[in-house]
């Protein structure tokens, strides 16, 4: 329950700056950044103690050399690494289509779960038919099974390209997750939001639409970032039914050489998109903490 | 049985509200217990009684949130609780405020407010606007359009709930217990937009408990006591000479419970 506030927002008390001589409170800001520098070389220091230490560790141990060699080889990450960069753009693009689908059928999914309406009964069970064999069975399998199952089957109508049908499982599967994303966001939304657009006389999809939602998806934003992250990674999968993407490709090089280091580019390619995006959560949680805080402290 | 109380106080007319006969029970415990309630044009019911008397749940019904067992509710002399009616247009044609405002937080005061008028009633947004912006500044919420709820007052959060139901220019207004959720600091700005309201003519049911304020804007007072009305009157009379045992204890209680 909100507590109200007494004090008017707005009514900021005035804040005047008096002139001459430091005042308590620069002394006190001065005091602030002392401590906020001497807690940042701190913390760089440990971190390289740490980082350091591990790093001697790995680099003295009686296998480096040869690990190097097969991992960390300079030459071969250069041969290599275009190919792969060009593969990866295709993961890229996959990941993008992908992602599309998945928003829009995870949130068909959640909404025909919610619906109350009788006849759409039959299209309730199938939706939650679906999205538990979709959450139960392994991505993986799940990519082999369309690759490969799909274009077997022969049926015209049916996508024969196995990137396609392989496109498709990963789109179900992770459908299946978002929907109970979305679901969860739409029940944290308060009934009495409900209760307060329909006594303004909103039908009940109005409700939906312009104030269920809204809300429900702001909520689920970081969660679905999250998720975001994990379909970036598991677009890999498609490697596995012959789409010639990053993975695939630093595969079949390091097969040919006998040497790991494009699968190491490989690797840092998709760190190169999924740590931003997980920065991306970060402050966006963070934002929204500071955000309830202040409404709670209000 | 023609002449209900309400006949014989003030006659004539067809009630902008009405409830005949209403049951309502949750689960099996009967919560409402056959109510009779007609609301006139341009006057002011209060509804008061115990926690759990069932107020909330009379108005919810009245506005078709809740829907009743038994009886019926009329708007204008139409009964809007036949199987058939859809609910939309009755809620339409009513106004409800709730104790915890329920502002729409993802929306400005502005926004909030121009909702349902553009779409539920199909009103030009630029209209819809500028008779928020009148409404707003008449209770001294100029300059708030583009706030979000949560940077107002309690006080102001629900005098914005307030105009956001008047803006759809309501037949009556229901108001649930509005001010039991404020800073006691705060409750008398927004009585004053009520009482505003009432001398501009406003028909409205109101529950609460401010004693001084319902004996001041009601023009007829109701006791609820497990779902049924038991006494009925002109504040003047129920509050001073009440007749049944129950509203006495009621007001009894409550005399000590507000005493320092
Ligand atoms: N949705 C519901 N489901 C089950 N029981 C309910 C529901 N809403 C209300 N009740 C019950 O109905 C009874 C009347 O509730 P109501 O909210 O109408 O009382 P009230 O007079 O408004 O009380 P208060 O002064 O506390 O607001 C209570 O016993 C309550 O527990
Ligand atoms: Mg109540």
């Amino acid at each position: 329950m909100m507590r109200p506030d007494p004090q008017r927002a707005g009514e900021d008390p005035a804040g005047d700056a008096s002139a001459g001589g430091p005042t308590r409170q620069e002394v006190r800001a001065d005091a602030k950044r002392r401590r906020a520098t001497r807690d940042r070389l701190v913390a760089f220091v440990a971190a390289v103690v740490v980082l350091g230490g591990l790093a001697a560790v790995v680099l003295t141990s009686p296998g480096w050399p040869s690990v190097k060699e097969l991992f960390f080889n300079r030459q071969q990450f250069s041969e290599h690494f275009p190919d792969v960069l060009g593969g990866f753009w295709l993961d890229i693009k996959l990941f993008v289509v992908i992602e599309i689908g998945v928003l829009l059928l995870g949130l068909l999914l959640a909404l025909i779960r919610i619906t109350r309406l009788p006849v759409l009964f039959p299209l309730r069970l199938l939706a939650t038919v679906f999205i538990d064999v979709f959450r139960g069975v392994p991505t993986v399998l799940l990519v082999y099974l369309f690759g490969f199952g799909i274009p077997a089957l022969e049926l015209s109508g049916l996508p024969t390209d196995p990137m396609i049908c392989g496109g498709i499982a990963l789109c179900f599967s992770y459908s299946a997750y978002v929907s109970e994303v979305y679901r969860s966001g739409i029940d944290s939304v308060h009934p009495a939001q409900r209760s307060a657009s329909l006594a303004l006389g909103l039908s009940e999809s109005q409700t939906l639409r312009h104030v269920v939602l809204p809300q429900a998806v702001r909520r689920v934003i970081p969660p679905l970032l999250n998720d975001f992250i994990a379909l970036q990674k598991d677009v890999a999968l498609l490697g596995i039914v012959g789409v010639i993407e990053a993975f695939r490709l630093a595969q079949i090089a390091a097969a040919e050489q006998f040497n790991y280091t494009p699968l190491l580019a490989a690797a840092l390619l998709y760190l190169c998109v999924t740590i931003p995006m997980a920065r991306g959560v970060d402050v966006l949680q963070k934002r929204r903490a500071r955000r309830q805080n202040a409404a709670g402290a209000a | 049985m023609s002449t209900t109380d309400a006949d014989l106080q003030h006659g004539h007319g067809t009630p902008v509200l009405e409830l005949r006969g209403v049951t309502k029970a949750y689960g099996g415990t009967p919560v409402l217990r056959g109510i009779d309630l007609a609301i006139h044009e341009h006057r002011a019911v209060v509804l008061i009684g115990a926690s759990g008397s069932g107020k909330s749940t009379l108005l919810r019904v009245a506005d078709l949130l809740e829907e009743l067992d038994d009886g019926d509710v009329l708007v204008d002399g139409e009964v809007v609780t036949e199987p058939g009616v859809r609910p939309l247009e009755t809620r339409r044609k009513l106004g409800m405020v709730f104790q915890s405002f329920n502002l729409f937080p993802h929306l400005t005061v502005l926004e909030n407010i121009v909702l349902a008028p553009v779409k539920a009633h199909g009103m030009a947004r630029a209209d819809a606007e500028e008779h928020a912006r009148t409404l707003l500044s008449r209770f001294g919420l100029a300059g708030r359009e583009g706030e979000y709820p949560d940077r107002l007052s309690g006080g102001q959060q629900q005098r914005v709930a307030i105009v956001r139901a008047l803006a759809t220019r309501p037949r009556a207004l229901l108001l649930d217990e509005i001010t039991s959720a404020l800073d006691p600091l705060l409750v008398g700005e927004v009585l004053e937009v009520v009482r505003e309201l009432k001398r501009e003519g406003m028909t409205m049911v109101i529950t609460t408990h401010e004693m001084h304020f319902a004996r001041e804007v009601a023009d007829e007072i109701c006791f609820l006591h497990e779902g049924q009305i038991v006494e009925r009157g002109a504040p003047d009379q129920l509050f001073v000479d009440p007749q049944r045992d129950e509203t006495k204890r009621f007001l009894q209680r409550l005399l000590e419970a507000q005493r320092p």
